[in-house]
């Protein structure tokens, strides 16, 4: 069994756990006694038939209805008292859990969320977090709990007659180690029937996503056809459930009534010949049924712990990943005598999952922007302008070079000094669930309303006057849905709202139209004086807006010069810009 | 969120009265038999269950005495009555779990195939409006509730209900006054019931609405990650997280709480009754007017019965929410899809000798969306077949919506749209697609192979001409790099493919597809120039004769047009060769000379 490793898993929610540990354990003790009350009701019972009842005492019964009356409400209000000790607390623990995790994931390397689908992070932030609240509430508890309880009841009975105690205890443990293989291998197959699940939920997620191409090609009955089998193959893993559910639950419903069944003839024999009280088998039958649900239950509490344990590990595999650090802490005063500007010296990178036999993506990039300058970057697909333009502010660490900013290496900066110094406006223009304000503003704190309107100026964003509330209309998943266009130009805003130092622009303009584009440019001019900027462009019209063109081809800087210069000498960058095919320059 | 009363907005769409239940009733329908046999498994397992208590007093009652007269009959009675009822039992159990396992799956298989298909059925106009993430959470989370309720609850829900009916029925035959006690704690219990289930309601759906606010704030940071951290929003993330957390925090608290104060009323409700029964009992059997085998069958019935109490409230949770999440999948699968296949299909005449392509005429055609808005006034258009049209204008101008009409994406409001003089409407899908297949500028890739997504356009494709499309394209090259090169799977590690070279992808697609009509929505938006080249080149040589619609942003394209149209307010404004439209003095030419002037320098 992996037990051993379970427990170690779930070892490591020490931390949390400990500041509520009191109540826990108080609430564990609170627990075993309402428990065990439930069995003493037994023996108040065979009080009662061979006491008053047996004794034709009709005074008697009262105090025994009352006993039971008291034990009853003992019970209910322990239980009830149980539940309410740990109900906070361990709503407190799912959350400070999930408050740590979102603060640690945001703290991640990129590389790491390069790796790491979001809707696994979410999964663990969720069902994980709210299975492992379920496992401290239940199973850690009530596996105490019920042993306690067990133990106990076997004691009770075996002390009122070792016969009939055998008898009925004779299947418990058959019944609990089948209980617990049932649960292993049911957990394996619930497991599979997870998976086929999210099988089915990406064949839901991408027809609906991709039903443009689906309905513009007519292949919707192909997609329909590979649903059918994926649910049919569902089912037939449900069915599976199904049938190991039905036998353990036969053998659930069949074992205890058997020995049941036997201790009942056994004590009717011994009633009868004396040697029993009547009371004595009514308590013990009724023990035995009160002993029912622990012993089931043990099996399904193991099987939970093993499945938080799992939980439990898929969180802490993203807990001990270790965070960005801070950055270097020098940084202050720029090194005298060093060039300013933006420096790439030597950068080498290759992404840290690629495989070891692939060529490194940079290759030894030697790069100057000179302060004040806006340079464009030019490149076939594919050619690793996006990752280069990563690496200024460290999303991605170089694997080998440096690059400087005014002379200072970015590696020795505090990351947080670095991405103020830096403003980025994303190839992919990402707008978050606030207002639009709030979302260019992001970019600098403390800018006010003037200078957000000079932004969106820039942009060329005067469609914000025109949404339902202006600046203050929530954009993003759960706001407005804007076009490609807009977002981009309110993305464009947010890289130049701060007035920063220096500015990476990765395809600004790609989704305007060539009218507005025009617009942009012009006002973009103005921004670009002030700062050093790297731009990377695809497009004649963007490059324009430099004052020198970076050409990079197999990971290297292989020209610099003007637009015109390299139109004239550069073969690759002039089927690059034009298309014409005359150059030997292919794609790398 | 916005406020507007636009239904689709919300989660759940309006249906007719009773769709709810004429969805239910449609599902079981087809399995009702083996919903009977289920049901009727289940009724002999409870009564199996149910007989142990009576065979205990029988034993004390009859056997006792018996056995006391030397007579065996009694307790071999007792004996073999028990292992009957144990085996009954629990084959009973087993029989009647696989039974409706089997009804569950089905009505699930069924239900999730209808919602798939549906949804598929169900027009472009729909998608735009009724965002991807309520038409998925429809068919994953709603058709997970129901299958919760249907593989857990349900039976159990059932079966507390059945063995409340027997067990009190057990009672009152045994003894009126220890069934009247039972059966007068129903009523407390009722209201308990009732009480919780209304505070849980509001207890459950406060605290639905705080984890959806933290799950949307949570997967918002996780795919905008790296302008979280180029905009250093980390520390502002933390707090305005803590907010939702801990507000989810309170409302998870809130709703265990409620779930605790019902376990403990049931709880004080059952535990009293059973002292009552008791008192009752005892009491006649001291009295000597009732047999000690009675009573001890009424303990022990008693027992069973409050035993599922503390469970009843959770089933009733996860049927509240599958019935809301049944009434959501109604809803949505009442919605009639707005663009139908055709009753009576037709097929499209052969094509004309020397061309590929066909001919394409809007007819005194009009659009308006169904919630009012015109978008393009009546208007009339030929195509003569081969031609390549591109149509420009500004954002809004109604070009896609003019594409959507040609794509039957949308049916025109009045008019219609004819393919060599037949109807788009006239024909099933599979003739549509061989006719116009439209590439858009969301070059969506499926999970699966480079080779599996380019052959989507013809499914029945060899490698071969696979990658002879995607040679075409100028895709060739940068498949062959990725590392298993056409076998590459784009939704696994190393499979990075910019959106430039998903387009490139998606057009090999079309040159696979070999239509008629080709259109193209800003299929070229993310390609640099090189790449663009290649794709009218491919035009030009590959798809040379068919009729091709362009739109695009970049007036590159309008090189290699026949015919430019212009548009603007929904309206064709200019229309005309590219070099007539240029030396005239119209907006084409204004924009054409900024385009120029962009691409020289």
């Amino acid at each position: 069994m992996t037990d051993r490793s379970s427990t170690r898993s779930l070892l490591r929610l020490w931390p949390y756990v400990r500041p509520v540990r009191t109540r826990l354990c108080v609430a564990a003790l609170v627990a075993v006694v309402a428990s065990c009350l439930g069995l003493v009701i037994s023996l108040v019972l065979k009080w009662i038939v061979d006491g008053p009842v047996a004794g034709r005492d009709p005074g008697g019964v009262w105090w025994g209805a009352l006993a039971l009356l008291v034990l009853g409400l003992a019970e209910a209000a322990l239980f009830g008292l149980r539940r309410w000790l740990v109900a906070r607390p361990l709503a407190g623990v799912e959350s400070a859990m999930r408050a740590d995790l979102y603060r640690h994931v945001q703290r991640l390397p990129i590389a790491f969320h390069d790796r790491w689908a979001s809707g696994q992070l979410l999964s663990r932030a969720t069902t994980d977090l709210s299975l492992i609240r379920m496992f401290l509430a239940f199973p850690l508890t009530f596996l105490f709990v019920n042993g306690v309880t067990v133990l106990v009841g076997c004691g009770l009975l075996l002390a009122q007659d070792w016969a009939l105690g055998l008898v009925l205890l004779v299947p418990v443990v058959p019944l609990i180690v089948l209980c617990s293989l049932f649960e292993t291998r049911y957990a394996l197959v619930a497991r599979r029937a997870q998976d086929q699940v999210g099988d089915l939920t990406t064949v839901v997620e991408e027809s609906v996503l991709g039903i443009r191409v689906i309905k513009g090609f007519g292949r919707h009955r192909s997609q329909a056809a590979a649903f059918r089998a994926l649910s049919r193959r569902l089912r037939g893993t449900e069915l599976a459930k199904a049938r190991l559910l039905a036998g353990i639950w036969a053998v659930i419903t069949i074992v205890p009534e058997l020995a049941i069944g036997a201790a009942l003839v056994l004590g009717t024999v011994r009633v009868a010949d004396g040697g029993l009280s009547a009371g004595t088998l009514v308590a013990f039958l009724s023990m035995a049924l009160a002993l029912r649900w622990p012993v089931e239950s043990i099996g399904f509490l193991l099987a939970m712990s093993q499945e938080a344990a799992t939980a439990v590990e898929r969180f802490f595999e993203v807990m001990d990943e270790a965070e960005e650090d801070g950055g270097g802490a020098g940084g202050g005063g720029s090194v005298a005598g060093r060039s300013g500007g933006l420096r790439f010296e030597n950068v080498t990178f290759r992404y840290p999952d690629a495989p070891p036999d692939a060529p490194p993506v940079l290759a030894g990039v030697d790069l100057w922007v000179r302060p004040g300058e806006t340079l464009a970057l030019v490149g076939a697909t594919g050619s690793g302008k996006t990752t280069l333009t990563a690496l200024v502010p460290r999303l991605h660490e170089v694997t080998g070079g440096r690059i400087l900013l005014d002379g200072v290496d970015v590696a020795a900066m505090p990351r947080q000094r670095l991405r103020e110094l830096v403003s980025v406006a994303f190839e992919e223009p990402t707008l978050f669930s606030a207002s639009v304000a709030e979302n260019v503003l992001m970019g600098a704190e403390g800018a006010d309303d003037a200078e957000l309107r000079r932004a969106l100026g820039v942009a060329q964003a005067g469609f914000v006057r025109e949404l339902p509330q202006g600046a203050a209309t929530q954009v993003g998943e759960q706001g407005l849905s804007l076009s490609g266009g807009q977002r981009q130009r309110l993305a464009l805003a947010r890289a130049v709202v701060g007035r920063p130092r220096f500015l990476v622009l990765d395809d600004p303009l790609s989704a305007l139209d060539v009218h507005t584009e025009a617009l942009v440019e012009a006002a973009l001019r103005e921004v670009l004086r002030e700062t050093t900027a790297l731009v990377v462009a695809h497009r004649p019209s963007t490059v324009m807006l430099a004052d020198r063109v970076a050409l990079l081809s197999r990971g290297r800087i292989a020209a610099v010069g003007t637009h015109r210069e390299l139109l004239r000498d550069s073969a690759e960058y002039a089927w690059l810009m034009s298309g014409a095919e005359t150059g030997t320059g292919g794609r790398g | 969120m916005t406020e507007s009363g636009d239904a689709f907005d919300r989660d759940t769409l309006p249906a007719p009265e009773g769709a709810t239940g004429a969805l239910l009733r449609s599902l079981l329908r087809p399995r009702r038999l083996r919903v009977a046999v289920a049901a009727l498994l289940l009724v002999l397992q409870q009564a199996a269950v149910q007989a142990g208590p009576l065979l205990v007093a029988y034993a004390i009652d009859r056997a006792v005495p018996a056995l006391r007269r030397e007579d065996y009959g009694p307790l071999i009675a007792v004996a073999a009555g028990y292992a009957g009822c144990a085996a009954g039992a629990g084959l009973l159990h087993y029989g009647f779990i696989r039974t409706s396992a089997r009804v569950n799956q089905d009505v699930l298989l069924d239900l999730r195939g209808r919602i798939f298909r549906h949804a598929q059925a169900l027009s472009v106009d729909f998608h735009e409006r009724y965002t991807s993430g309520r038409l998925i959470s429809r068919s994953t989370t709603d058709v997970e509730s129901l299958r919760e309720l249907l593989s857990e609850g349900l039976q159990e829900l059932v079966g507390v209900v059945l063995s409340f009916a027997y067990i009190s029925v057990l009672l009152l035959w045994l003894d009126l006054g220890i069934g009247a006690v039972a059966v007068a704690s129903f009523v407390p219990l009722y209201l308990l019931v009732r009480l919780y289930r209304r505070r849980a309601a509001v207890a459950f759906s406060a605290r639905s609405t705080a984890i959806a606010a933290v799950i949307v704030t949570f997967a918002e940071t996780m795919n905008g990650i790296r302008p979280v951290r180029a905009f250093r929003r980390e520390p502002a993330n933390d707090a305005r997280f803590h907010t939702l957390n801990h507000r989810h925090e309170r409302r998870n608290g809130d709703a265990i709480l409620e779930m605790a104060r019902y376990v403990v009323g049931s709880r004080l409700v059952a535990n009293t009754a059973v002292a009552g029964m008791v008192l009752w009992g005892a009491h006649r059997v001291a009295g000597g007017t009732l047999a000690l085998g009675i009573l001890a069958a009424a303990v022990l019935y008693v027992r069973r019965l409050y035993d599922p109490i503390d469970r009843l409230g959770m089933f009733l949770n996860s049927y509240q929410s599958a019935a809301a999440s049944l009434e959501k999948i109604a809803g949505l699968l009442a919605q009639t899809p707005s663009v139908r296949e055709p009753a009576a299909p037709r097929e499209l005449p052969p094509a004309r000798s020397g061309t590929p392509g066909r001919e394409v005429v809007f007819e005194d055609v009009r659009f308006a969306y169904r919630t009012g808005g015109e978008v393009l006034p009546r208007f009339g258009l030929t195509i003569p077949a081969g031609q390549t049209v591109a149509v420009v204008g500004s954002t809004g101008a109604g070009k896609s919506t003019l594409a959507k009409l040609l794509a039957r994406f949308y049916d025109p409001t009045e008019g219609r749209v004819l393919l060599d003089g037949v109807d788009l409407r006239d024909l099933a899908t599979p003739e549509l697609r061989r006719g116009v297949v439209m590439v858009t500028q969301e070059a969506f890739l499926f999970s699966g192979t480079v080779a599996e997504n380019i052959a989507l356009g013809r499914p029945e494709a060899t490698r071969a001409e696979i990658e002879q499309a995607a040679k075409a394209i100028g895709a060739h090259d940068f498949i062959a790099d990725l590392p298993d090169g056409y076998d590459t799977d784009v939704r696994k590690r190393g499979g990075r493919i910019s959106a430039g070279q998903r387009q490139l992808v998606s057009f090999a697609r079309a040159l696979l597809a070999d239509p008629a009509v080709l259109i193209l929505d800003e299929a070229t938006s993310s390609l640099d120039i090189p790449g663009e080249r290649a794709v009218q080149r491919a035009m030009d040589t590959v798809l040379h004769g068919r009729t091709a619609v362009v739109i695009a942003h970049r007036l590159s394209t309008v090189e290699i047009a026949d015919r430019v149209l212009v548009m603007e307010g929904g309206r064709i404004v200019e229309d005309g060769p590219p070099a007539q439209l240029i030396g005239a003095k119209g907006r084409f030419a204004g924009l054409h000379r900024a385009w120029r002037d962009s691409v020289v320098g």
